[in-house]
């Protein structure tokens, strides 16, 4: 059923991508705004603040907000682009049913509603709830994630929600939780100033969160000595004191032998291990056998290397160890995760000015959205859906039978793999676009076209939305009140600059509306954002995450509150720990012992070559909202294949060259890029692109078992040079995804 | 040319090791009501095969403007503030002699247009009190608007240079480049 209706480029002429640029002159009445909204960016974790010019109800350009603390009106490319998608040509302005054999049609929101809601209940009394799933998105505001998680949960009556921060922060979150019992970045960005060390590992800060290079390279003004752990030179690695170019799937190996090294040169924090931790006893055992010798077989890196790292942190007074997805999109995601901490427990460096430990959430709100409930195993305030008080507490706020409260769920991918086995028969999708995002599309693709119903909210057209039965226009960051929290932990508000275009409503009054016709009304009457958020704040309250004292009037006055914050008189909390009380059962931080294991797949003979992924400073996540911005695609126009100048010449590849990358999922041509700055054994792909162009046609869909993450970050692939060039127009075209 | 509001203790300062080629300065500088979406700064690879070290080119604002010195239709200025500005429209003849002949090769002639256009330090804004739009967007701070005081206090291992010597020519600007500490300026050409 959810094949496409016609030929994706009909779907293409119809709702693009299209690459839009400002008018030469501007827009109009951009000179002679009627109004400046301060808000924040639409794109990645750092939320930077920025103001939009608005002139009758449509965004006309921006203005840099330089109050705003964190940013002080600093933006990357994306952001100061990020105000082109309101007038965007390729704006959804209605609802659309699909029509076998012509495409998309337009109808009634009255249709679309009722169609939707009889679809839900003809799956739902056929092959049980659960046969209807739904999977959401972090750029989605805090209220939007809440009343998703709620909507699933009390309206469609469905285990089976999960959202895009299963490709996100989950390895992250689950070994924070493990040690620490809490699920955020242990301090703010402020931090960072005067820390005497800082390690970032797998996060290409300056490509994927540009405006936080200041603060490291306050930090190094400062005298801040700066590993980046990382196989290729980013431009953050580029002027680092040390790089460490490990070997995709490397990263427990080096940050066990570092442990190691602490240990040996008793470079440890004696009195914080024992007053305040647990586990450490096991943790050093399991590296026990991990020295220099056998980390530099296992990572790539050069042995007199990996010891200055480790004499650096062992010997700093204050540091900051940060990491992204690079160490977290693993098979052992979570290992790698601990791995870390395990270093920043040994030198009790955390809950202290300077000293501080996190990873860098990648979506907008990736870290509020990961805390309100639309995980598939989680309740809003970082609460855990199996735990029966938790479940009791949150069923009381929602007004429901503890009993009627569905349990865990299936994760994002399984969610997919269960499609794929017939057993999730609809879907519904809102700022989500698993066709590009997900590992091995192609099984993807087989899995939507197994769909018997599947609708789409979205505000354009993204690759997996065209596999719809229906789509519902919704909205903008821009078009919606609300609040994200960002990277830092910081609650910030995002105001509502104009009202959604055409036909397209607020997401918030379709999820109402469905909600109303699936009989649940009354738990859902909300006549505003605010009345979302303080339900919110409620069902936080008590909660690790805890926003019960996080008011509207507050995070303007403050520019942000940090959570926790448990009540109204509270200022909240940029610094965690530094009380010593964590948040596990017993008030310890623990050590979790880290054995290193292989990636799922390992280069052979077969498969020589290593594979890994990443993005590029201009795209963002699967490119729905940035691969319609003409400039942002000029700058980068198609994914290029990053490789090294000797294992170039030992394939024959020159540049610019056409070269097949082929896994055991399949097989994509990429353009050669020939750098040494990348891993002589290694290649690197941006995934952002859709179709032909897409890098995830080659990943490998195994998941790490605690997160559920899937391994983006490493696969095994084979090169086959073409001898050809690219040609201009596969170029000029790859932003389509045809 | 008197404006209260540009203050003329304001400089701008390019670090070029700062920079991560990220190219938020070109989209900015492009927003200018002037520039009709052109940027006048511009971001390059040094040498993409081997580094992703990246170099930003934009005006100078030379003390003695050879653009403007060359200019046979006298459209080039440098007013009170030392700020160079892009060509007069009304008198600028599009020869050229300015693309050719500035040291840092910095004007471009808008095709188009038959326009020199070229960086006049965001003269709407800084004389209004703000920061031109590149240094006020850029992520890292490789470029930077202040007072020199201010940078030497926030970079303490760098110096700002603002005399370049073109074998034995000196040219001496306003903008200034951040080197090593203790640097007086910097030889082009040995």
């Amino acid at each position: 059923m959810a094949k496409l209706p016609t030929s994706v480029d009909s779907i293409i002429d119809q709702f693009g991508p299209h690459k839009a640029y400002t008018p030469k002159e501007g827009f109009q009445g951009v000179h002679e705004p009627d109004k400046l909204v301060k808000t924040h960016c639409c794109f990645c974790g750092m939320q930077c603040g920025i103001q939009l010019k608005v002139k009758d109800n449509k965004v006309a350009g921006f203005e840099p907000w330089m109050e705003f603390p964190f940013n002080e009106g600093r933006l990357c490319p994306k952001g100061v682009q990020r105000y082109l998608q309101n007038n965007h040509p390729d704006r959804i302005l209605h609802p659309y049913k699909r029509v076998e054999g012509k495409g998309f049609e337009k109808t009634s929101w009255e249709d679309a509603m009722s169609k939707t809601v009889s679809e839900i209940q003809r799956i739902q009394n056929s092959h049980g709830r659960d046969a209807f799933a739904m999977l959401s998105g972090v750029s989605l505001t805090n209220e939007k994630s809440y009343m998703v998680g709620k909507f699933a949960r009390v309206a469609l009556k469905t285990k089976n929600l999960d959202y895009n921060g299963r490709l996100c922060m989950v390895s992250a979150g689950a070994g924070n939780k493990k040690a620490f019992g809490l699920d955020r970045i242990s301090n703010s960005w402020a931090d960072l100033k005067h820390a005497e060390v800082i390690i970032i590992a797998g996060t290409n800060v300056s490509e994927t969160f540009p405006t936080l290079t200041h603060y490291i390279w306050q930090a190094r003004d400062n005298g801040a000595k700066l590993i980046v752990v990382d196989p290729r030179v980013t431009p953050i690695a580029r002027t680092a004191d040390l790089h460490l170019p490990v070997r995709p799937g490397g990263d427990s190996a080096l940050f066990g032998a570092m442990l190691k090294i602490l240990v040996d040169n008793d470079w440890l924090d004696h009195e914080f291990i024992d007053q305040h931790t647990s586990g450490f006893q096991e943790s050093i055992d399991a590296v026990k056998d991990y020295d220099l010798a056998w980390a530099e077989e296992k990572t790539g890196i050069e042995a007199a290397k990996i010891q200055q790292a480790a004499e650096w942190w062992g010997k700093a007074k204050t540091s900051f160890l940060l990491h992204a997805r690079g160490i977290e999109h693993h098979t052992k995601g979570v290992d790698n995760v601990l791995s870390c901490i395990n270093l920043v427990l040994a030198t009790g460096r955390i809950g202290k000015p300077y000293c501080g430990y996190g990873t860098i959430t990648g979506q907008g709100n990736g870290q509020g959205g990961r805390e309100h409930g639309h995980k598939c195993d989680q309740l809003p305030g970082n609460r855990d859906i199996t735990n029966p008080e938790h479940r009791q507490y949150i069923a009381d706020v929602w007004g429901i039978d503890e009993k009627e409260l569905p349990g865990k769920g299936l994760s994002a991918y399984e969610i997919i793999e269960a499609i794929h086995r017939g057993e999730i028969k609809g879907l519904i999708t809102i700022c989500f676009n698993p066709l590009v995002s997900l590992p091995n599309n192609n099984f993807v693709r087989e899995a939507l076209e197994k769909l018997e119903y599947y609708v789409a909210i979205d505000f354009f057209l993204n690759e997996t939305a065209r596999h719809a039965d229906l789509i519902l226009p919704g909205s903008l960051h821009e078009e919606e009140e609300g609040t994200v929290t960002t990277a830092e932990g910081r609650v910030v508000k995002i105001n509502q600059a104009i009202t959604p275009p055409g036909e397209a409503r607020k997401d918030s009054e379709i999820l109402i509306e469905l909600a109303q016709r699936l009989g649940v009304g009354d738990k859902f009457a909300y006549d505003k954002a605010e009345d979302v958020f303080n339900e919110l704040r409620v069902a936080s309250k008590g909660g690790t995450a805890d926003y019960f004292g996080i008011t509207y009037e507050k995070i303007e006055k403050n520019m942000g509150v940090f959570w926790p914050c448990p009540s109204e008189d509270h200022p909240g909390t940029p610094r965690l720990w530094e009380d010593r009380k964590f948040k596990t059962p017993d008030g310890k931080a623990h050590f979790n012992p880290v054995s290193y294991r292989d990636p799922a797949e390992v280069v052979d003979k077969e498969y020589p070559v290593v594979m890994t992924t990443g993005r590029v400073v201009s795209q963002y996540l699967s490119g729905t909202q940035t691969r319609r911005i003409g400039k942002l695609l000029d700058q980068y126009p198609e994914p290029l294949l990053e490789i090294h100048p000797k294992l170039a010449y030992q394939y024959g590849i020159k540049d610019g060259d056409q070269v097949i990358v082929k896994t055991r999922r399949g097989e994509a041509t990429f353009p050669a890029q020939i750098v040494e700055t990348i891993r002589e054994d290694t290649v690197f792909i941006p995934y952002h692109w859709g179709g032909k162009h897409s890098a995830n046609q080659l990943t490998i869909g195994t998941l790490d078992p605690i997160s559920k993450i899937p391994e983006f970050k490493v696969c095994a692939c084979q090169l086959i040079p073409t001898g050809k060039m690219a040609s201009v127009q596969i170029k000029e075209t790859a932003y389509q995804s045809f | 040319m008197q404006n209260p509001q540009y203050n003329q203790q304001m400089e701008f300062f390019i670090d070029m090791q700062r920079c991560i080629g990220c190219h938020a300065c070109e989209m900015a500088c492009a927003e200018c009501e002037t520039n009709g979406q052109e940027s006048m700064i511009h971001i390059h690879y040094v040498e993409r095969a081997a580094s992703v070290q990246t170099t930003v080119q934009v005006c100078m604002h030379c003390e003695d403007p050879v653009c403007a010195n060359v200019c046979p239709a006298d459209a080039i200025t440098k007013d009170d503030f030392g700020v160079v500005h892009t060509a007069n429209t009304s008198r600028c003849i599009g020869c050229s002699n300015c693309v050719l002949a500035c040291p840092f090769g910095v004007p471009k002639k808008e095709e188009k247009a038959e326009l020199m256009m070229k960086c006049n330090m965001c003269y709407d804004r800084t004389s209004a009190g703000k920061k031109p739009m590149c240094a006020t967007v850029c992520p890292s701070q490789a470029l930077f608007y202040g007072t020199r005081e201010e940078i030497e206090k926030l970079r303490p291992n760098s110096t700002p240079v603002n005399k370049f010597m073109f074998g034995e020519e000196q040219v001496n600007t306003k903008v200034n480049i951040m080197m090593p500490k203790g640097s007086t300026e910097l030889r082009i050409h040995p």
